[in-house]
């Protein structure tokens, strides 16, 4: 208990740090700038400070139940014993199926760690906002969290198969280059925006032990050269998997147009 | 009094819709994969209580706080008229909140060891520090000018898949030029620079320019600011790892 309360104390300690920065700058320029009163001022600044617990009570939380067993758990689902690799005998070589129980793991934790990121959660509360709640909050969140499991998924594979990281993503570029032609505009930005949202807080330290884990435990891979490049995937595909749910919607809504239309001629 | 508690309470049940994923991932592997128990249950619970506590708290204070400070600030830039001090406080906002992200301090320590056991450093504490250092400057310094960037976008009305795509072509080319070692940690820098408290700020700094800036549309001139943010770190770490 008493450790909790101290693990908190930290917690607190380290995001008014890092909020600090912020606080000035937005003050100051507001003070010496702006130079307007700020209406609400009493709410924002309550605003402010639920801010701050919640995120410091957040990581502590983090910190207490779910990072140590995140972390472990991604330590022994990639060692060689749980997979049932023989590593003794000589001629082993890493053959990509044998992680089929990583790939898989992967997937699991890329999703639901993006679901509870409260980064991406700020920005679909926004979206929604401002679409007048075309885009749903909901929905957007799990078509990020598609897009980081399928890349983080992918991203284990790469590690595992020792491909170069760059072929991976210069190729998701591509695609996204090739998406943004077809895609409808408005949705356009938010979809780039949802790439850079989706790893904060919760996901990678838990995806980044999972990356530095397998590069130390897959032969020939080093964890300093080859650990990296998680994050990366994490942020690529989610850009892909938005903007594939706003083709795929309009699409939806415009047969359901295109049948009531049909229906009416009849 | 009354409202706040029944807005509280809504949100706590989503959050802890959002937390349940986690849980049953986690429990899943360590009983039926992994075959263990699970260690310090009742530390576990009170650690989980904790997140969901948290997240609820985070969210409703986003709601009262964060954005309502990003979009008055945003049309306070906009009433008095100044392009300049706005371009001065984005880029005063991406370098201070990024130049402390405690993220961006761990990769960068990691980059710095990576840099010293591939010989592109002296293998010393000092060079380490310094290199560190000098990485997480020329991050929070592409973070400053990627937020000016896309302020500078949002005013004029570019499109934003422009400045993507230029981002993106950015990254090839230096891929093509930058040792190999640091390629991977560039990568990362990206996806690691923009924190939980950056994101909502910055999100209604932008939404709130594109609605006070005439003939913008805050959902496809307001987005598009983070987007940036997390494309420059990837060029200029390349090209930090290029120099040294």
């Amino acid at each position: 208990m008493i450790a909790g309360l101290l693990g908190f104390f930290d917690a607190l300690i380290a995001t008014i740090h890092d909020v600090l920065p912020i606080a000035a700058i937005i003050f100051g320029f507001q003070l010496f700038v702006l130079r307007r009163r700020i209406p609400n001022l009493p709410q924002l600044l309550i605003g402010f400070v639920f801010v701050i617990i919640g995120l410091a009570l957040f990581l502590q939380g983090l910190e207490q139940a779910l990072f140590p067993i995140g972390k472990l758990m991604a330590e022994q689902l990639t060692a060689p014993a749980f997979l049932g690799i023989d590593t003794a005998a000589g001629h082993y070589t890493p053959d990509w199926h044998y992680y089929i129980w990583v790939y898989l793991f992967a997937a699991a934790i890329g999703f639901s760690t993006t679901i509870a990121e409260p980064s991406l959660i700020a920005v679909a509360i926004m979206a929604n906002q401002v679409s007048g709640g075309t885009v749903g909050i909901r929905g957007l969140r799990v078509a990020v969290a598609i897009g980081v499991s399928v890349g983080i998924a992918l991203g284990t594979y790469r590690i595992v198969s020792g491909t170069p990281l760059h072929y991976y993503i210069i190729a998701g570029y591509v695609v996204v280059i090739l998406q943004t032609m077809i895609t409808p505009k408005s949705i356009v930005a938010l979809a780039y925006d949802s790439g850079g949202v989706t790893t904060s807080t919760v996901t990678v330290p838990l995806v980044t032990a999972l990356g530095l884990g397998l590069a130390s435990h897959v032969p020939g891979r080093n964890p300093l050269l080859d650990g990296f490049g998680l994050i990366a995937f994490a942020s690529l595909f989610p850009i892909m998997s938005v903007m594939a749910y706003a083709q795929l919607s309009e699409w939806y809504a415009r047969r359901i147009k295109r049948e009531q239309s049909d229906s009416w001629e009849e | 009094m009354k409202k706040l508690l029944l807005h509280l309470g809504s949100s706590l049940v989503d959050s802890i819709k959002d937390l349940t994923p986690i849980i049953v991932i986690i429990a899943f592997f360590q009983l039926a994969v992994l075959r263990q128990p699970i260690p310090d249950l009742a530390d576990m619970l009170v650690g989980t209580m904790l997140v969901v506590l948290g997240l609820t708290l985070f969210v409703y204070g986003l709601k009262t706080g964060l954005f309502p400070i990003g979009e008055t600030m945003a049309h306070g830039f906009a009433r008095k008229g100044s392009i300049t001090w706005l371009l001065l406080f984005a880029f005063a906002l991406g370098f201070g909140t990024t130049v402390a992200e405690p993220a961006l301090i761990a990769v960068a320590d990691e980059a710095a060891k990576i840099a010293a056991a591939g010989n592109m450093i002296e293998n010393t504490q000092v060079a380490i520090t310094d290199y560190a250092d000098g990485l997480r400057l020329t991050v929070a310094l592409s973070v400053g000018l990627a937020i000016m960037i896309g302020v500078m976008r949002i005013i004029k009305g570019w499109p934003i898949h422009f400045l993507i795509m230029g981002g993106y072509a950015g990254v090839v080319i230096m891929t093509g030029f930058a040792p190999p070692e640091i390629i991977g940690i560039a990568y990362d820098s990206g996806g690691v620079t923009t924190s939980t408290i950056t994101v909502p700020l910055v999100t209604a700094l932008g939404v709130g320019l594109s609605t006070s800036v005439h003939g913008r549309n805050p959902l496809t001139d307001g987005f598009g600011l983070v987007a940036f943010a997390s494309l420059t770190p990837m060029i200029f770490v390349m090209g930090y790892g290029m120099l040294l």
